[in-house]
């Protein structure tokens, strides 16, 4: 066997990877053109690997160290905007240094692919996990998708690119993994072939688009052949027709995350739910528990033992937190009597939590619902053991009992 | 105002309707640049620095294109040998 074939026997198997890893493996895979990127705990291992692929000469990849996150998505702006397929990565200071950019990259409709390994921030600075950084960015017109495990980051990551560059979405995609829970954690990772993963992500190819003032049909793309400009000069007049563009543009995004999560499926074998939630034990359930991320395997973990006792509670994890699947989440949660959203992040002066209140509108207009419950957790990387989700459940047993709501927002493990 | 499109029918990115030459900002000038031609060594620093593309040259003068020229003085400024001045329009 040769040197060659034993590395495709070597990039096929199983291997042993944290979560930054495996987003480094997935991004290596899937013929990125540019990467622009600055270290950032807990993201930092993600760019390590990655760099590491590069000086071995694996990918074909223009590596970018910039000086700062605001230059690494400008970078990723200006090589998506001239037509490459681009990723980035950051955490919790990182992105908030990135915000303007976050705007410009959705309003450009460049389909940039970026992790975010979900960090507290600052102050008191705290590098831990929480999803203050990316629900802080959740208006910012990105796709975002949180994962569970790090199988799930990999898998995510490659579907990333396909749904951004599909010609009906044209969006930036976050692929949110719980810092240190998940970036940090060894897990086994099923590795697709390269070439597998290869022809699934394609090559990216600028979409057409009709310019007046030429008469024809361009590519959207800062290729030098055909001069256009992007994103000039927008008053009064445009600016609100082409915020109307990303609005259908997220719509649309709904059913390309379903298709690709079918499609990857075809070839992996693994599919998350309908690829916007995670449904368990839902279907007899009378109270029940969102959340999203890696907590999502405590809960389950804790419903699996509460279930063989014939307790009847299930989970709906959402993995699609922008675009917020409504429908879904309404579909298979009309028929539970309490329902609680877990929110690692706080909406200072809100009613709750950023999750809470997705979950409680989508219900509003239904004419039977169920109560809605609020639990923010794990702020500052709090660990959420299955003792915690214990408490909660037998909290939403007791009111599904009493239908009685005493507290609607509450702070797990948080000491008086 | 009727001409305004609706969102459909815009190019996707915020790509412009039109050239960039159609957008005529020389309305937005309250000082107007006035070459003296008796001054000028054409080095063209003027050309250099104008933000718009304002200054002209036809092989033998400079002028300047009123149609895009915002007044913004720059050329006054660094102009070497002072042959441009800012004069209050109207």
């Amino acid at each position: 066997m040769s040197l060659v074939q034993a590395l495709e026997v070597f990039k096929g198997r199983v291997m042993a990877l944290n979560g930054d890893e495996a987003v480094a493996w997935a991004v290596k895979q899937s013929n990125v053109d540019v990467v622009a990127a600055y270290p950032i705990t807990p993201q930092t291992i993600i760019v390590e690997k990655f760099s590491e692929f590069v000086a071995d000469g694996e990918v074909h990849t223009e590596f970018v160290p910039v000086e700062s996150e605001h230059s690494a998505l400008s970078a990723c702006v200006g090589a998506a905007a001239a037509g490459a397929r681009v990723f980035t990565a950051t955490a919790s200071q990182g992105l908030a240094l990135m915000w303007e950019i976050l705007y410009v990259a959705s309003g450009l409709r460049l389909p940039i692919v970026m992790a975010v390994v979900n960090r507290a921030l600052s102050a008191p600075i705290n590098i831990h996990c929480d999803h203050s950084d990316t629900m802080g960015a959740r208006d910012s017109g990105w796709i975002q998708l949180y994962v569970e495990d790090s199988q799930e980051a990999y898998d995510t990551t490659i579907q990333a690119f396909k749904i951004a560059e599909h010609p009906d979405v044209l969006l930036p995609v976050m692929v949110n993994l719980d810092g240190f829970f998940l970036s940090h954690t060894l897990q086994n990772v099923n590795l697709l072939p390269d070439d597998v993963v290869k022809k699934f992500v394609g090559i990216r190819r600028p979409v057409k688009i009709y310019v007046p003032y030429l008469g024809r049909e361009v590519p959207l793309a800062l290729d030098g052949k055909t001069p256009i400009t992007m994103g000039p000069l927008d008053l009064q007049d445009y600016y609100f027709e082409h915020k109307m563009h990303q609005v259908k543009a997220i719509e649309n995004s709904r059913d390309v995350i379903m298709k690709v999560n079918e499609e990857y499926a075809e070839l992996s074998g693994r599919s998350y739910g309908n690829g916007l939630v995670v449904p368990y034990g839902l279907d007899d359930a009378e109270v029940a528990i969102v959340v999203l991320g890696s907590a999502a395997g405590t809960v389950r973990y804790v419903i699996r033992r509460l279930r063989r006792r014939g307790v009847k509670i299930g989970m709906l994890r959402i993995r699609a937190f922008r675009p917020f699947p409504v429908n879904d989440v309404v579909k298979a949660l009309k028929d539970v009597k309490v329902v609680c959203a877990m929110d690692r992040s706080l909406s200072f002066g809100a009613l709750g939590g950023p999750l809470f209140n997705e979950l409680r509108s989508a219900f509003y207009d239904e004419g039977s619902r169920p109560i809605i419950l609020n639990y923010i957790y794990g702020l500052g990387g709090r660990d959420i053991p299955p003792s915690a989700v214990k408490v909660i459940v037998d909290e939403l047993l007791n009111v599904a009992k009493t239908m009685e709501v005493k507290e609607l927002v509450k702070y797990v493990g948080v000491r008086e | 105002m009727s001409e305004l499109k609706g969102w459909r029918e815009l190019p996707l990115g915020a790509v412009p309707l039109k050239f960039s030459t159609e957008f005529k900002t020389g309305d937005w000038r309250t000082f107007k640049p006035v070459i003296d031609e008796d001054k000028c060594v054409r080095c063209m620093l003027c050309w250099v620095y104008c933000p718009e593309p304002s200054i002209l040259w036809d092989g033998v003068r400079i002028s300047i294109d009123y149609r895009y020229c915002k007044g913004c003085g720059i050329c006054a400024r660094e102009c070497p040998v002072n042959a441009i001045r800012m004069v209050p329009e109207g």
